[in-house]
């Protein structure tokens, strides 16, 4: 399997607070990673960190072996390559769903509505969104913003997904509809990051998972090990909590 | 069949709109009564509210007001485009665009900072006294120009309100499908920003209608001076009341437009 992402000791403090203490992360092409952890325990910094949402301080990320998180790098073209989704969906309020997919491809690509629309369509029919393209934001559930939120990212075919804890700003009955979605994208051999909360799901497609802790990947491995066998007491402390 | 609780409703409503109807009748009775007896009241009413003078006057001054309507007009969306672009150069964040934002900064400060009529005296009175030629030399342009120069500084801060107040995570998303800064701004943030702040720039436009007025000091005859001429003609106020009139009929129903937009706003947000 060829290796796509790599995290080299990556570190991260707003002001005095330290939140990513030295992140080392490998992720081959169409893995799938989850991160666990507390809330805090450096998840979220870490994916915007990815996505060059955040300046790392130190260390280096690479993509495809190139590093990208050089100092003065134009972020724009990266950006591109990696989608990222958020847990309050972000959605753009003033525009319809379909204006929200367009939008990036329109002004990064050039491509006009036209030449998008086979495409755009197909996303939209794919997860089940067909009949609310036209919807404005407020006027769909949040299973079905999140679901226009993931479009919206791949619509910019992106090479990698982050994902961050897509699931946890959604009531309990909506959150399946989801999660098909992210089963999808992997059979499609999509390479992800996720931060999730959720550990069923989390066991049941991870390739590795990683436990955070205090801004260090504490224990990392296969999913059954983790959730199986985990060998660091705090591992264990917090799955006991969660589970 | 109305249910207790309906039943009680209804007739509490009754009684406070029984009493509220009440307690209005009384308060006008008792003014319309007690404004009479004052001492200057006859002299008051001959000299502000003659009748047969408001009548003469009336048609020459809505004559006049087109004129502050038009002067409205064209600043109207001067001010919406220089304010806009003058809130855009406050929020430059580039290093080679801090001149710019150093500019932003400034104009507002200086323009908010002198009442709108020494604004108005200074390039409606100085500006033509360059000795330029026609129509360079008209009042209509540089008393225009003051009021644009003016309230696009406030409208601009309005704008930057706006611009601030779109949360952070609108910017980031944005900024995480590979867009540019300026299409951020231009597609995400503005468009929201915009519609955020329209009921205050209405408040703004409604100020303007009436801050048209103050070009009447260097030249131009429109509604208030027309009105100071007729007061000087029949020595009589009741011109002045005439053009308020005027006035009211125009701002009152745009501030209860800008009320409503801004309510339905708030029931929007909540």
């Amino acid at each position: 399997m060829n290796e796509k992402l790599r995290l080299k000791n990556v570190h991260k403090s707003f002001g005095a607070q330290k939140v990513c203490h030295g992140i080392d992360l490998t992720v081959n092409e169409g893995e799938t990673i989850c991160l666990i952890g507390a809330s805090g325990s450096g998840k979220s910094t870490l994916l915007r960190c990815i996505n060059l949402l955040e300046d790392i301080d130190e260390g280096m990320i690479l993509l495809d072996g190139a590093d990208i998180s050089k100092p003065g790098l134009d972020p724009q073209p990266v950006r591109q390559r990696i989608g990222i989704v958020f847990q309050s969906f972000n959605l753009f309020p003033h525009m319809t769903a379909v204006e929200n997919v367009m939008l990036a491809p329109r002004r990064v690509h050039g491509l006009s509505r036209a030449e998008l629309r086979p495409r755009v369509e197909t996303l939209f029919e794919r997860f089940g969104l067909a009949d609310r393209m036209q919807s404005y934001p407020d006027q769909l559930s949040g299973g079905q913003q999140q679901r226009v939120a993931i479009v919206r990212a791949l619509a910019m075919e992106p090479e990698i997904m982050l994902l961050d804890e897509i699931t946890s700003a959604l009531d309990p009955e909506l959150v399946g509809e989801v999660l098909d979605v992210l089963r999808q994208l992997r059979q499609q051999g999509m390479t992800m990051i996720l931060a999730t909360h959720e550990m069923k799901f989390a066991r049941e497609v991870a390739d590795k998972v990683c436990f955070l802790d205090k801004g260090v990947i504490l224990e990392e491995g296969p999913a059954e090990q983790i959730f199986g066998a985990p060998e660091k007491n705090r591992t264990r402390d917090f799955l006991r909590r969660v589970l | 069949m109305l249910t207790p609780r309906q039943d009680y409703n209804r007739r509490a409503r009754r009684r406070s709109i029984f009493i509220a109807a009440a307690s209005t009748a009384a308060a006008i009775s008792l003014l319309l009564l007690l404004i009479p007896l004052s001492p200057g009241w006859a002299a008051v009413q001959k000299s502000f509210f003659n009748a047969e003078i408001f009548a003469k006057s009336f048609p020459v001054l809505l004559r006049a007001f087109v004129l502050d309507v038009a002067i409205f007009l064209w600043c109207a969306p001067l001010i919406a485009l220089w304010g806009l672009a003058i809130a855009l150069c406050r929020d430059a964040r580039a290093p080679a665009l801090y001149p710019l934002r150093l500019f932003g900064a400034l104009y507002t400060d200086v323009f908010r900072g002198v009442p709108v009529i020494l604004i108005v005296y200074l390039i409606g009175f100085g500006v033509p006294g360059l000795g330029l030629p026609r129509p360079w030399n008209s009042p209509y342009i540089w008393g225009s120009l003051a009021l644009i120069l003016t309230y696009s500084a406030y409208v601009a801060e309005i704008f930057r309100s706006g611009i601030d107040s779109v949360h952070a995570s609108q910017r980031s998303a944005a900024a995480s499908l590979g867009l540019s800064d300026w299409h951020v701004m231009r597609d995400v943030v503005l468009p929201q920003a915009v519609r955020r702040v329209a009921p205050a720039n209405m408040n703004m436009l409604i100020a303007l209608q009436k801050d048209v007025a103050l070009l009447s000091f260097i030249g131009p005859v429109e509604i208030l001076r027309q009105a100071g001429v007729y007061k000087s003609l029949y020595a009589n106020f009741t011109p002045y009341v005439a053009a308020a009139v005027i006035f009211l009929v125009v701002t009152i129903p745009a501030t209860r437009f800008a009320d409503r937009m801004l309510a339905r706003q708030q029931k929007q947000r909540s």
